[in-house]
Order: C-alpha cells, then structure tokens, then sequence
C-alpha cells in the first residue's frame, strides 16, 4: 500500500472544499448549468440516463480495506447499494444526488479517495497492472513510477484544459494485463543493458470510433527522465491536437494524421528543451516513493501446503482454483482473482455487502490489500496458499467465486443504454444472457480462454475492438443491432477485431456467439489451441460462414 | 437510440415533450404546461409540431436553475389518452433499467 503524505492529505480535502462551495453555488443559481459542468467534471460527475453518476479513481488498482470499506459506506448512504468497477481501475455509482456529493466527497477523502480528474480533457487515473509488484518476472513494482506520474499530473495546470482527455496505462510484465497499446501513453517498464530502469514509449493507442493501436515513439526512455518525456508528449499534443472536433481531439488521430516519425521528431525537439530541467527525477524522489509503498511481512510457507492437497480433492474447489489463483513471486503465496461476472449479473458490478466482507476477507487473508483490473474483476494479491480453501468457501458464500476468470463469461461490458446517455443499446443484458448461455462450467472450461467485450456505442467503453469477440451496440431505425467482430485482443500482442458481417438483433446475438463458439470447437486442431489461435490460423472467414449460412 | 446529446435540429415526427434531470438530484423529469417540472410523464405538455417544441425548450432551457439537459423526446399517445415514451431510451428513463440491480437481485 501506498501511504499519502500531509500535502495529498491538504489537496484532497482543499478540493472538497472547493467543490461543496461549487455545488451551493449551482443550487442556488449562482452558476449556471454551463459553468458548473466542467467543474463537475473535474470531480468526476457525469448526467446519466436516470440521475448523476459519480467516478471515483482507484489509483493503479490498489485499495486498502478501509478504502474498499468507504466505497461500501457511499454506495450504501448515497446511491443504491451498489457501486460498478470500470476498465479503468475506477468505481463509478449511478444514482448519486449532487446536493449529497459533497457529504460522500468528505467520506471519502477521509481515507484518501478522491473524484479529481476522473473525467474532463485532462490527465486521467493512471492504472497500471492489478497483480504489480506481486507478480512473478515482474521488472518492478510499476505503481511506483504510476505513483511519479500521478503526483505530477494531478492537478498539472498545463495539463487541465487538454484537447481531449488523457490515459496512461503502466506495466512491467512481459504478459501486459494493463492494455497499454490501447492507451494515449502506454509505458512498458524495462531495464537496460546496464541495467537501469526505463521505459519503451508507445504513444497514439484508444479505441472509440477511430480505434488504433499504439506505436513505439522511443525504445528506451531512461526512469529519471520520464517525466520530462512525458511532457514533451503532451506539450506537442497541447499545441497540435485539434479542438475543433471533438472526434478527432485525442492524439491517436494527431499521431495518425503527422505519422510516428514526425510525431517522435516534433517530441524529441521539445523534449531536448526541458529534459535538463527540474523534470529530472533524482534517485531520493524515486526512492522516497518506493518508501511509501509498504509490502507485507510474508512468511517462509511450503509451496505445497496440506490444506491445498486435501482441498484439491474437491471439484468445486479445483475448477475456481484452476481459473482464479494465480503463481506469486514468493513461495508459498497466491494472487486470487475475484470475478465479478455471477451467471445473470451485470459485469464489474458488486453490492456494498461484498465490498464491505471483501474488505474482511483482505484483511483476513491478503495483508488488507485489494485490487482492481482493467477486466472488471477484482484481486487479492497476497494469499498464502495454505488459506485458499478457506477463502474459497467464505468468496463462495457471498457471491464471489464464480470459476470463470478468462472464460467465456468473464465479460467486459460497457453501462450501455440502461445508463448510459451516450449509448445507442443495451450492454448488460447482452452480457448477462451470455453468462446464461454459457453457465455450464465444463463447457466453458472446454472452450477455454476466450475473452468477450460489449460496447453500448461507438465510444468503445467496453473494448469492444479488442475482443477476442467484440460486440458493438448501434441504433438502426429505432431498434438495436449488434455488430460482432473476432480477432481483437488488449494484450501485448494487441489487435483490433475484424467485423465479421452485418449486425444482428438483440435476441440474436447469443445465438451468433453460440455459432462462433461452436465453429472454434470444430476448427480446432486440438483442446490446447485456444480461441485466437484459431482466428489467427484461419482467418475470421471461417466463422463468417458459420454465422451467416443460416441468417 | 440516437442519443439527444446529437440532436441538432429540432424536428419532430408525432408527439413530443420536453425532458431534463433535475438538477439537484438528477431525477428524469417533463416539462409540464405550468411551466414548472413534473417526474410524471403524464404530467407533461406535449408538443404536436415544430414551433411547439421549440417554445416549449426555449422556457425549459431557461430554467437552468430547476433542470439540466433538457431536450425533445418522442411520446406515444394510447387510444386511452395514457403518454408512453416513444423510444426504448425514453422507456428506460421512465421506468428504469432493463435488468435487476445487483443489490436487488
């Protein structure tokens, strides 16, 4: 865990101050509609379909319990019991009152959360690996650098009224959990051959409706200049990206239309003026950082402890085992993946009830310490392995140890149209009759890992290019229609779906992903092939055949 | 839906009302014809033509203070006279999402 300073402390409670003054002021007509919605927007405050929804930032995915806990305590006394983890390593609650935000803000803050820069054209959440710093292979642990850039980002004045907003995303894994490549900066954490810490660069990544891919800028960034690197990144954007339309504000399209290598030059020429500057990080900023960050006391455990043999005569307990835990770097430890995708619930959802015997169980079983991933699933990064049984059966009674982490029905899925006023169509019933539809857990067991997203609307909340099954909601003629694509992936091999053929109704699209799914089971050379490599051996042809033989 | 959130022009093909979330709390509320907001759609003015919709708008965008966003939304009128909303969004904001909530279910 990461402990906050006195100067976060005075920041976060200065800016619900401000932001209580902000909303009297609204209330009362002082401010109009006009000039209070960028404000509110700086706090993470959005109008939704039914009532204002409120985002609250989870910094690179890691809770303490008592944060997990004050999430619990808004959910319960603001909104409606529930609160939705998004793929970003936020929270969002969809029934907030404005005239009560500032009393949840005040809740909040009192353990270190805060709301700032959750939306808006300025520098978003930095999120980052949910398994960092326990991950076996890892570089090291990435959030101490995501720590760096949150610092000097938060409240940037030059990085508050950007063209658009602004994601960064960091890992330092060789298997890329945090989906850089579909980030505006994406920050792959490497060493040299001396052997110091850096970074490769990749800039011009994000979906939406103009969605790419993004591209290495620099190979090698050295650590104590990655912040000037960074800024050299955003003063080009700052000054070149368009604010003229909003469709092609985000520097993927800047990057796109100057091409990589003027792109880089133009960086490289800013970045020449301010890298000797104050932006260079000295080792003790570095290091008073990675001080902060607190790491459990872990003890010398057995890699195969009598509890784990015993318990692994239990079916029930070897399919969750096999799909939700994880190799640690230390022996003898788990990171658990927690789904948040129940048979027939609405993906990254979870009552203030789980939060708060989450937060018991983390603070039983993981040093108090949870996490949350890009995939709308939860973590507990630090289990000994001789407590996974026991931790199974409690996650079990609450709701929480669905076996289908990576599975068929461990679905990424935008709010859509039952919330959302951007959305054309609905995303959760969509998902929750796929998690229906797919419920039987040796099926999906036998079909592997196979990665579906949902996207209510071209803005691609849900990823859905970069599913390995993308399913994208449109309106047409008053009615909602399905386009599907195959072949996209958000990992470090990252690809963006190919469209397979004309969208598909709402009652239908369970019934096309069925046909994909049996295709693939057909296709397939052997039970190890998974899904995409499939797609990749055969193209998307095959499939294309098989769901429109008969429509 | 083509979200109102792209609505450019005001054109309308049937009954209308005016629509918003109150600003205090961001409940869905209608325009009614005492130039006041009701959470009842049945309380609503409905608006038949062009001109209509656009007066109706004008007094509700003016009332920035009691709602926010207001925009025209389609309404169905039954043979019984009872208002419906006329698309599956408007649906959805009156009566609520499509699937349980979790702290429901």
């Amino acid at each position: 865990m990461y402990a906050y300073d006195e100067i976060d402390r005075t920041l976060v409670n200065e800016r619900v101050s401000e932001f209580r003054d902000q909303v009297k002021r609204r209330l009362s007509g002082e401010l109009t509609e006009d000039e209070f919605k960028i404000l509110r927007l700086q706090n993470g405050v959005y109008l939704q379909l039914h009532a204002y929804m409120f985002r609250v930032a989870i910094p690179y995915g890691t809770l303490a319990t008592n944060q997990m806990r004050a999430l619990a305590h808004v959910a319960r006394k603001y909104d409606r019991g529930y609160g939705h983890f998004t793929t970003r390593q936020n929270i969002q609650f969809n029934w907030i009152k404005l005239a009560e935000l500032p009393d949840a803000l005040e809740d909040l803050a009192k353990v270190g959360i805060h709301a700032m820069q959750t939306s808006g054209n300025n520098m978003r959440n930095v999120t980052s690996d949910q398994w960092a710093g326990v991950a076996p292979g890892e570089i090291e642990d990435p959030r101490i650098w995501s720590e760096l850039i949150r610092q000097h980002t938060t409240l940037h004045p030059e990085f508050s009224f950007l063209p658009r907003k602004f994601k960064i995303a960091i890992t330092a894994s060789d298997h890329d959990r945090a989906a850089i490549k579909i980030h505006d900066i994406g920050l792959r954490l490497i060493k040299n051959e001396k052997g110091e810490t850096g970074f490769e660069v990749l800039v011009g990544g994000g979906l939406g409706r103009t969605p790419f891919i993004a591209k290495t800028i620099k190979h090698f960034v050295h650590g104590r200049d990655i912040l000037s690197y960074i800024e050299a990144i955003l003063r080009v954007y700052n000054q070149y990206g368009r604010r003229d339309n909003i469709y092609k504000a985000r520097i993927k399209i800047l990057v796109h239309e100057l091409g990589i290598e003027k792109f880089s030059r133009e960086v490289e020429d800013e970045w020449q003026h301010i890298r000797n500057s104050s932006l260079q990080i000295d080792d003790e900023v570095i290091e008073d950082i990675r001080s902060r960050f607190t790491y459990p006391a872990y003890e010398k455990l057995p890699h195969m402890p009598d509890e784990l043999r015993q318990a692994a005569a239990d079916p029930d307990f070897e399919a969750w085992r096999k799909n939700s835990v994880a190799p640690h770097k230390v022996q003898g430890y788990s990171i658990v993946t927690i789904s948040l995708k129940p048979t027939g619930g609405p993906p990254g959802d979870a009552t203030a009830e789980q939060m708060d015997a989450l937060a018991d169980l983390a603070d039983k079983y993981s040093f108090g310490e949870i996490r949350v991933g890009h995939e709308q699933n939860l973590a507990l990064p630090h289990v000994a392995k001789r407590d996974l049984p026991a931790l199974w059966k409690a996650l079990d009674k609450l709701g929480l140890a669905t076996p289908n982490v990576n599975l068929i029905t461990d679905i990424i899925a935008c709010p859509g149209l039952d919330y959302c006023s951007l959305a054309n169509a609905r995303s959760i019933p969509i998902a929750q009759e796929l998690t229906r539809r797919f419920a039987n857990h040796e099926l999906a067991n036998l079909i592997g890992r196979l990665h579906i997203n949902i996207s209510g609307c071209i803005n691609a909340c849900g990823h859905h290019h970069v599913g390995h099954i993308g399913i994208l909601g449109v309106e047409k003629n008053g009615e909602e229609v399905y386009q599907i694509t195959i072949g996209g992936r958000a990992d470090e091999n990252a690809a963006l779906g190919t469209l397979i053929g004309p969208g598909v109704k709402f009652d239908e699209v369970a019934d096309v992903v069925e046909d994909i799914v049996e295709a693939y089971l057909a296709l397939r050379e052997r039970p190890e092939e998974l899904f995409m490599d499939t797609v990749k051996r055969l193209g998307v042809e095959p499939f294309k055949e098989r769901v429109y033989a008969t429509r | 839906m083509t979200s109102p959130l792209e609505q450019k022009k005001i054109k309308i093909a049937g009954p209308s009302v005016v629509t918003a979330n109150r600003t205090w709390d961001g409940i869905v509320v209608y325009r009614t014809a005492a130039k006041s907001w009701s959470a009842d759609l049945s309380e609503a003015a409905i608006v038949r033509n062009s001109d209509e919709a656009k007066a109706l708008l004008a007094e509700a965008v003016a009332d920035d203070v009691g709602a926010i966003g207001p925009y025209i939304a389609p309404v169905q009128i039954g043979d019984d006279g009872k208002v419906l909303p006329g698309n599956l969004r408007e649906q959805i904001r009156r009566t609520g999402v499509t699937i349980g909530q979790p702290a429901q279910v």
